[in-house]
């Protein structure tokens, strides 16, 4: 197995671009933010499609909120992974692991080229995210419900250590049905964790049905508000909505953070676009030219 | 393998042994540790008092996160501390730690290598009378198929107290069983906690006895009770399921006519059936598992569930005598 190791260069890289973002204009901003999206999906697309597996859906979904979080949101540092004080970001929908990979390859944890190795015999780069093998991935997931758990540990670890920095989550729709999200819903309110955010990505599709039709979440702001949370719904594939929302945290002092950021599955792609069947549906040669060429509109 | 100080059995059977429930000494030892050391952390189920750290909330109360009745979140969030640099002890009672939260206990915490160091209280048949949801006589069987995951299984308060001195210093995950079942004070058990060996407590030559926790004292009473039939018993005490000393069970099946294993656990996947892994495919050799038969165990004492289960000095020398193919003890 291939070691990754970080772009030399990558954290001034990525601190400057963050710095820039932070400064733009909301016009500005959003354009670079939707030009880096739209080349994580592309990107997204090629890896899938050479490895004949993947969860293009729930990528696609999330590409939008995994973007504005690593490019203008999270203070990181590729070059430096294991930084004490980095935010921690836990993608508890481990699935979606070849947007993570794609991220952390653009802002340099680690080689563009080892993305074409994309769950290969012996990749580091497993189907769900593995620590132990790739930098930048804080929590091993996978089995649904175990990021908010360890967010909400992460976050207490903070304040214990007096640290300024966040523990952010994103979170499937599906994936609530667990019920160790809600376990960890209530220690984070009880806890008072105002470092603590959970996004959930609202694309209102699991990986046979609708949500709605398989174990209903609605009315799913009322819940997290019934558990001590603070909630702001957004566009998640409105990248200025998502950085203004994510800029705002904590929404209320003591109190944990949730955004719920509605999208669609396999968002970006017309033929793909909220359709169940692309949760991880591989495409053909044709539908991958065709995908590719709609991303590069 | 390490060699034990001059045996000495503790006799179970006499009454003015004194006899002694490790959590307090897992308690004591976790309490001095976390003076020194500011990143021992404790995570619990509610379970403040019956995991015996009402002190330790007192004196280091920034410092315990209760999280209530809620297993899963509990092992997740002993990952997101270890995440951040601390070194927690997750405390529950043994059944719903391992069965509650085993997935956490796979994926957040083996499979990430995140220093949490799981803390099964009162495993076994330690709440005998409760019932079988509460006994914990599973987990060993679904813990040790964990890749990464040391298993120690201490046999008495000294050793207990070392085994939690080695969790705080070792960098990865952990799972300690802490027994709640009285046990007696074993000589140099502490010394002898070195990773991955067994001690010999007591050498010898007809039939190897090998236990760990609180059946280790009682194979030495069969040790005792089998000398005095004419036949010479090899003790080990192998706390560590996992990693196993191979080398001393390999020795073991060479140097004497056959193996019995004893623990409080289910004689399907335990140590029995790990010590057996390594007899069946590296040092063929007849053997018995003692511990709880494959069904669930009825209400009891744990005293009582001992002896309705052969798991005493008598019970255990019973076994080896007729795995040597003698006639009764």
């Amino acid at each position: 197995m291939t070691d990754l190791r970080s772009r030399p260069g990558s954290a001034g890289e990525l601190a400057a671009r963050r710095d820039w973002l932070q400064s733009a204009s909301p016009q500005e901003r959003a354009a670079h933010l939707a030009a880096a999206a739209a080349a994580l999906r592309r990107r997204d697309l090629e890896m899938i499609t050479e490895a004949r597996m993947g969860h293009i859906g729930g990528d696609f979904s999330a590409a939008d909120i995994v973007a504005t979080l690593y490019l203008a949101v999270l203070r990181i540092d590729p070059e430096a992974p294991g930084w004490p004080d980095r935010d921690r970001y836990i993608q508890s929908k481990g699935h979606a692991s070849a947007i993570l990979y794609a991220t952390l390859a653009m802002t340099g944890f680690f080689d563009d080229a080892a993305l074409d190795t994309y769950m290969a015999p012996l990749s580091p780069l497993n189907g769900h995210p593995d620590r132990r093998h790739v930098p930048g991935v804080e929590s091993n997931t996978g089995p649904l419900g175990h990021g908010l758990p360890v967010a909400v540990g992460a976050a207490l670890a903070a304040r214990l250590a007096g640290s300024a920095r966040r523990a952010f989550v994103l979170t499937g729709d599906g994936e609530l049905q667990e019920g160790s999200n809600w376990e960890a819903a209530m220690a984070g309110a009880h806890f008072q964790l105002d470092n603590l955010i959970a996004i959930v990505d609202r694309n209102g599709l699991q990986q046979g049905a609708r949500t709605e039709e398989t174990n209903a979440l609605e009315p799913l702001a009322d819940k997290w508000t019934a558990f001590g949370w603070e909630v702001r719904e957004v566009d998640g594939h409105d990248h200025e909505q998502l950085y203004q929302a994510l800029c705002a945290v904590p929404f209320a002092a003591g109190q944990p953070s949730c955004i719920i950021a509605r999208t669609q599955k396999g968002h970006g792609v017309s033929f793909m676009t909220d359709r169940v069947e692309w949760h991880h549906k591989v495409p053909d040669a044709q539908q991958a030219r065709d995908a590719q060429e709609e991303l590069s509109r | 393998m390490t060699q034990a100080a001059p045996p000495v059995s503790p006799a179970q059977d006499r009454p003015d042994t004194p006899l002694h429930d490790c959590r307090k000494a897992f308690a004591q030892a976790l309490h001095d540790l976390a003076a020194k050391d500011e990143r021992i952390v404790v995570v619990c189920n509610d379970s403040v008092g019956s995991s015996n750290l009402v002190s330790f909330a007192r004196d280091y109360p920034g410092r315990l996160f209760n999280v209530g009745i809620a297993e899963q979140d509990m092992v997740g969030i002993g990952a997101g501390l270890a995440n951040g640099g601390y070194l927690p002890f997750v405390c529950a009672a043994a059944p719903f730690l391992t069965g509650r939260a085993l997935e956490q206990i796979k994926a957040d915490v083996a499979y990430s290598d995140a220093a949490v160091k799981l803390c099964g209280m009162s495993p076994g048949l330690a709440y005998g009378p409760l019932g079988a949801t509460h006994h914990s006589i599973e987990d060993l069987a679904w813990l040790r198929v964990l890749p990464g995951l040391p298993i120690v299984v201490p046999a008495d308060p000294a050793q207990t107290a070392a085994a939690v001195r080695w969790a705080a210093a070792t960098p990865g995950p952990a799972f300690l069983r802490i027994s709640r079942s009285l046990v007696p004070d074993l000589p140099g058990t502490a010394a002898d906690l070195v990773p991955g060996e067994a001690s010999l407590l007591r050498d010898g030559t007809d039939v190897t006895l090998i236990g760990n926790g609180t059946m280790i004292s009682r194979c030495l009473d069969a040790a005792r009770l089998l000398a005095d039939a004419g036949v010479s018993a090899r003790v080990l005490n192998m706390p560590w399921v996992s990693p196993l000393d191979e080398d001393a069970i390999i020795a073991a099946a060479a140097a004497t006519g056959g193996i019995v294993t004893v623990e409080e656990h289910s004689v399907h996947g335990g140590l029995g059936s790990a010590v057996a892994e390594v007899t069946a495919t590296r040092a063929p050799s007849k053997m018995r598992i003692l511990g709880v038969p494959g069904r669930f165990a009825p209400t009891g004492s744990t005293e009582w569930l001992f002896e309705h289960f052969g798991l005493t000095g008598p019970g255990i020398a019973d076994a080896a005598i007729s795995l040597l193919g003698k006639t009764g003890a």
